[in-house]
């Protein structure tokens, strides 16, 4: 035991004084979640538009009025021509034009038929539809308003609720991504050059030559860096309710001892890198390149994993993020228990008793 | 009682594909318990594979070695418990101060600093001053007195020392030494290995090797013995003419530079000192000097490579 503590000690020496470490594995999960919680988002918001108004009437004033004004939309300028309209989208400053023809108002008063043509940059086929969509919505909500005194027989109004996520905030579903990608990449590099950086100092050497066994090696190279997770996860859980206003609905504690068991899971890949890599610098460059993508795409947070092709579909199940990912929806989003996740947990369970006994069987005993 | 054995050692490193370098190649010698034994040979003649598959570091791919009694493949575990090992570079904890380094490796080995204190209290006492300093802080002769004081800390029967006064100046080398005798009164077995010839006379008994291959094993005396033909020590104002006219007289056998004088060997030991002062004569050198010498361990070593290099 006495062996286990010292060798602890020793490790949180090496991270405590080399203090430009420690700040940097402090300060980039911390950067990184501001930048990706800012920057990787596909929310439409303040899309710039034109309106080509050609029948100035009150109507058409109207409508306009109540598009410009809503917060997907922010009008660029009036243009009164085709041409304009098409130079604009040619010069990729606007997104959504709209078009009102001429006698808007008289052929909606009187033939109760009129027509507003919505013209969608779809070089990026999501943004157009949800764009068209946010605006057919406008006008039928004024389509409505004008209704609100005439009986119409047989009308279907779909009552919509956004159930978790009222305001279809896109933060929501982009914290507990950022998070996964955050806690996987950080974790998985601190311990990645955990075991191969004594290796390459010869350090190692000395500690084969001793009664150590490896599984106390392992083990109590994870524990300092558990700790340093731990403030991690702090940072992160409070800049995502303070920062980035995603508030946590569940249990608290259980989102935090699931993060702590997802850290492990990362902090042990890490160490499975550590163990077969040569140099510090390929074992970095492993957890960073090789764990980085798998993330991003099999998390589920950027690409919804129903949409991919079978094998893709089967190969995300071995990324660890995906399952965190469904755990942190499901507790901080929609507020469920662990009644709800004990699978997941139990695959992160798996996983990361599967990477450490990897890890020490593997461990090499001898220098070659 | 033996205290390590090792016969018939061979080991390689993979180079290339199919092609491997011979580090070392059939070795074979013992240590008695509570000697001190030198391993001598320039760099690269295999010395740190030796240690290293000792102390079961690596796995040889041939031969068969004991530490203690114990097999160096099967019994790893129970040998890494009992040597101490201090490897060619200083690998401690440059960023932990010498106590920490200190306290650490005692731990792991399941004591601590005060049970064993008397062992290295001569050592340690000499940098204890320092002893908040970081380790990687500290002059070259302090770290290899902290190295060794680290690898004696779990009072090891076999101690390996890879090169442990390399890089190290004469003053700290004297003390180094000093301090191996002192071990050595406490039953310490210790292995050392070294490129200094001058270090091989404070050994109980050397093993000269070179390129993988043992030259001789036995003590300094000893060696020094087996040289039979008498050896000539000879200078003058112009080392490198004198050396051309030595050479190119057919008696000679060797004549190589030595310090300030050129160390000649004769094939037959007859008239010698007449053939070189005859040489010099022909030659015209100025300051002439011809005056026999005892043979030292790195004659020897110059005499048996000549001579395993020409057998085979």
């Amino acid at each position: 035991m006495g062996q286990f503590i010292i060798f602890i000690k020793k490790e949180l020496l090496h991270i405590w004084r080399d203090r430009r470490t420690l700040f940097i594995l402090i300060w980039m999960p911390i950067v990184q979640i501001l930048l990706y919680g800012f920057a990787l988002t596909n929310e439409v918001k303040n899309s710039k538009i034109v309106i080509f108004d050609q029948a100035r009437d009150e109507a058409s004033r109207a409508l306009s009025q109540q598009i410009s004004s809503s917060r997907y939309f922010s009008l660029l300028k009036n243009v009164y021509s085709y041409e304009d309209v098409e130079a604009t989208f040619k010069q990729g400053k606007i997104r959504l034009a709209v078009i009102f023809p001429r006698n808007f108002r008289e052929e909606l008063m009187h033939t109760n038929h009129a027509q507003v043509q919505l013209i969608a940059d779809a070089s990026d086929p999501n943004t157009a539809n949800m764009l068209t969509n946010y605006a057919s919505s406008i006008i039928n909500d004024y389509q409505q308003s004008l209704n609100q005194n005439q009986a119409i027989p047989y009308t279907i109004r779909p009552q919509m609720r956004m159930l978790y996520n009222p305001e279809l905030k896109g933060a929501y579903s982009f914290v507990p991504g950022v998070m996964a990608l955050v806690f996987m990449l950080v974790c998985a590099m601190m311990t990645s050059i955990a075991i191969v950086k004594e290796k390459e100092l010869g350090t190692m050497e000395v500690i084969l030559v001793s009664p150590l066994k490896p599984f106390r090696i392992i083990i109590a190279k994870t524990i300092p860096y558990l700790l340093v997770s731990m403030i991690n996860i702090a940072c992160i859980l409070l800049m995502s309710v303070y920062i980035l206003d995603v508030p946590i609905v569940g249990n608290l504690a259980l989102l935090i001892g699931e993060s702590i068991l997802f850290t492990i899971t990362a902090l042990s890949i890490g160490i499975l890198i550590s163990n077969f890599a040569k140099t510090q610098q390929t074992a970095m460059f492993t957890s960073m390149m090789g764990l980085f993508l798998p993330t991003l795409l099999f998390s589920g947070f950027l690409f919804p994993i129903e949409n991919m092709p079978i094998p893709l579909q089967i190969i995300s199940n071995i990324v660890p993020s995906k399952w965190y990912y469904i755990i942190v929806k499901s507790i901080m989003i929609k507020g469920l228990g662990l009644g709800s996740v004990w699978k997941e947990t139990l695959i992160l369970v798996g996983m990361t008793t599967f990477f450490l006994g990897v890890s020490i069987r593997k461990f090499k005993i001898r220098l070659a | 009682m033996q205290s390590v054995t090792v016969s018939h050692l061979i080991k390689n490193y993979p180079a290339g594909k199919k092609s491997v370098v011979e580090a070392v190649r059939d070795v074979s010698f013992s240590v008695d318990k509570g000697e001190i034994f030198g391993i001598i040979g320039p760099d690269g003649a295999g010395k740190t594979s030796i240690f290293r598959v000792l102390t079961t570091l690596l796995l040889a791919e041939g031969g068969k070695c004991t530490v203690d009694g114990l097999d160096v493949v099967k019994d790893y575990k129970e040998i890494r418990k009992r040597i101490g090992y201090m490897p060619g570079k200083f690998s401690l904890y440059q960023d932990l101060s010498v106590q920490e380094n200190l306290e650490f490796f005692a731990t792991i080995f399941n004591t601590t600093i005060e049970k064993n204190y008397d062992l290295i209290k001569d050592i340690y006492a000499q940098i204890e001053p320092f002893k908040e300093r970081k380790a990687g802080q500290l002059s070259g002769g302090m770290k290899q007195k902290l190295a060794l004081s680290c690898a004696l800390i779990h009072k090891p029967t076999v101690l390996f020392l890879d090169e442990p006064t390399t890089g190290v100046d004469a003053v700290s080398r004297k003390e180094f030494w000093e301090m191996l005798h002192r071990l050595k009164t406490q039953g310490i077995t210790i292995l050392v290995s070294t490129p200094y010839m001058d270090e091989a006379g404070l050994c109980d008994r050397i093993a000269l090797i070179q390129k993988g291959k043992i030259l001789s094993v036995n003590t300094p005396k000893g060696i020094t013995k087996e040289f039979k033909k008498p050896m000539w020590a000879v200078r003058s104002a112009e080392m490198f003419r004198l050396m051309n006219s030595i050479l190119a007289d057919p008696a000679v056998e060797s004549c190589y530079p030595f310090g300030q004088y050129h160390h000649v060997v004769f094939h037959n030991a007859e008239n010698e000192i007449q053939k070189l002062e005859q040489i010099i004569r022909e030659g015209n050198f100025q300051n002439g000097e011809i005056k026999p010498v005892e043979p030292g361990i790195e004659d020897c070593f110059m005499a048996l490579m000549k001579e395993q290099g020409t057998h085979g």
